[in-house]
């Protein structure tokens, strides 16, 4: 089963543990941080559950269609209390239990001063591709 | 099996197949079909005259191709079995193919698909997985550029500077699925100086190797990105550096001066540099005074001009050098700080460093400029 873990630039449940702007941290903090993203989804990929990472640049606008012949209104760059995705990871699983166990950990990401961000992680489950059991 | 050696047969025998009297867009098609098949046999089988199965294998699946499009048509089939002699293939042939597969009026995307899979010999698969896409998007990316190039002539001399850049995206690719493509645009820009008398062809082999050299050392321990005055020198290949200065010094001699040979020449002194504090920042700068004409004023080249300008004449005369650059080019921020930084004003370059990590374009590169802002702050903390 797959699932995907979005991380959210902002928007999402209140921060439980803060963090200052990641540039306000330490270096050796940086540094830790991005290993244990780095070591998190090599862990992954050694257990056969990963499948992909993206993260997504902060800029971006909302756009839709405008009728025939006129071109396409855009709404952006996406206002300052709109939810906005940072990145996601798709892992495929055994369970949605797993899913969960895999978000906590990666939400125990070292943040400023050392200890866990324990920043809200969403898990979304993907529609399955099997059409078994559907006739 | 050598598979180097197959794959550098690609495009000799797509140019037997075109004097065969096939069309280009068939024969690419047979002859990567042909290779996925000597993929798969191989190794178990290896063939005593590896072209000659090619070409029988590549010529047999076009025939297959032509049979099956006649019969849908409800024609004879109009192509012997027996391959016409047809004139003896040439090196042009492959200097055509370069130049056909990077034709100006292909989008820079499927001109680098296409001289990957006709010149380098790359099935679509390894294409594909090198640029993150499905197997079968590149496969249409590689076939709709093929339609848009139906019917240019081979025969034509075709434009240079278009293969030149096509080259150097695939070199800036670098690494992706198992296909290292950094070494497979020095492998196909090495075969281009064979097939051509142009200086700018040897400059940009010596640009590739020269940056090359330093590719062990760009990484640090958790793919972290490393600036090139942090640079371990130590692990900078002197064998690629001594070949690419040759070429370049080679190529120089000969006073027809273009952008690669300048950006090479720059790239040669930073090797030429025991320690980074010994770079001979003047001399560079006058490379970018040459280089800048050459590249109608790039703005990009301005910027990296006024970061030398910086290191010669000192932070102040590199930020006036920044006067009249475009503000929202991709790491002005990163510039800015910089210089700020060696400034000594460590606050400002705080912010921009921060700045410049918000706009960049990969994630290496914004955790380093990230970690660059966190690292001046802690200075500013401690003074």
């Amino acid at each position: 089963m797959k699932y995907l873990l979005l991380k959210h630039y902002r928007g999402g449940p209140d921060a439980v543990a803060p963090q200052p702007p990641m540039d306000e941290w330490t270096p050796e903090d940086v540094d830790a941080h991005v290993q244990y993203m780095r070591d998190f989804a090599a862990r992954l990929v050694e257990t056969g559950e990963f499948v992909d990472e993206r993260a997504l640049r902060p800029e971006g606008t909302f756009v839709r269609h405008d009728g025939e012949g006129r071109p396409p209104v855009t709404d952006g760059p996406f206002a300052e209390t709109k939810d906005l995705i940072a990145g996601w990871m798709l892992i495929d699983v055994e369970s949605w239990e797993r899913a969960v166990e895999l978000a906590g950990q990666l939400s125990a990401a070292p943040g400023a001063g050392g200890a866990p961000t324990r920043e809200w992680l969403e898990v979304r489950p993907l529609f399955s591709e099997q059409l078994l059991g559907t006739e | 099996m050598n598979e180097g050696l197959l794959r550098e047969l690609v495009p000799t025998v797509i140019g037997i197949l075109v004097r065969r009297g096939a069309d280009f867009a068939s024969a690419e098609d047979a002859v990567q079909e042909a290779l996925i098949r000597a993929l798969a046999t191989w190794p178990d089988d290896p063939p005593r005259d590896p072209k000659a199965w090619l070409v029988a294998a590549a010529w047999h699946k076009f025939l297959d191709a032509v049979r099956a499009e006649t019969s849908r048509r409800g024609r004879e089939v109009a192509v012997d079995a027996e391959p016409p002699p047809g004139p003896a293939p040439s090196t042009d042939d492959t200097l055509r193919l370069y130049f056909l597969c990077a034709h100006p009026t292909l989008p820079p995307a499927s001109a680098v698909a296409l001289t990957l899979r006709a010149v380098g010999g790359l099935t679509t698969r390894q294409i594909a997985a090198a640029h993150l896409v499905p197997e079968a998007t590149m496969a249409q990316r590689i076939s709709r550029a093929k339609r848009r190039i139906a019917g240019q002539p081979l025969d034509q001399p075709g434009d240079l500077p278009t293969v030149l850049r096509v080259l150097y995206l695939v070199f800036n690719e670098g690494y992706g699925g198992d296909v290292d493509l950094a070494a497979e645009a020095i492998r196909l820009t090495r075969q281009l100086v064979t097939l051509t008398d142009e200086p700018e062809v040897a400059g940009l082999l010596a640009l590739m190797l020269l940056h090359h050299a330093r590719r062990e050392s760009r990484t640090g321990p958790g793919g972290r990105l490393v600036p090139l005055g942090s640079q371990d020198r130590s692990l900078w290949d002197t064998g690629l550096i001594a070949e690419g200065v040759a070429i370049l010094q080679a190529a120089l001699a000969r006073d027809r001066l273009g952008e690669y040979q300048a950006q090479a020449a720059i790239a040669a002194l930073h090797a030429d540099a025991a320690r980074a504090s010994e770079t001979d920042w003047v001399q560079i700068v006058e490379w970018y005074d040459e280089l800048l004409p050459l590249t109608g004023d790039s703005p990009v080249v301005r910027l990296n001009r006024a970061v030398a300008v910086g290191e010669a004449d000192g932070p102040q005369a590199g930020l006036a050098a920044l006067d009249g650059v475009d503000p929202s080019l991709p790491r002005y921020a990163a510039v800015t700080a910089y210089l700020y930084e060696r400034a000594g004003e460590l606050s400002r370059a705080a912010g921009l460093y921060a700045d410049a990590a918000r706009a960049a374009t990969s994630v290496p590169e914004r955790d380093h400029l990230t970690r660059e802002a966190a690292r001046v702050r802690q200075q500013l903390r401690g003074s």
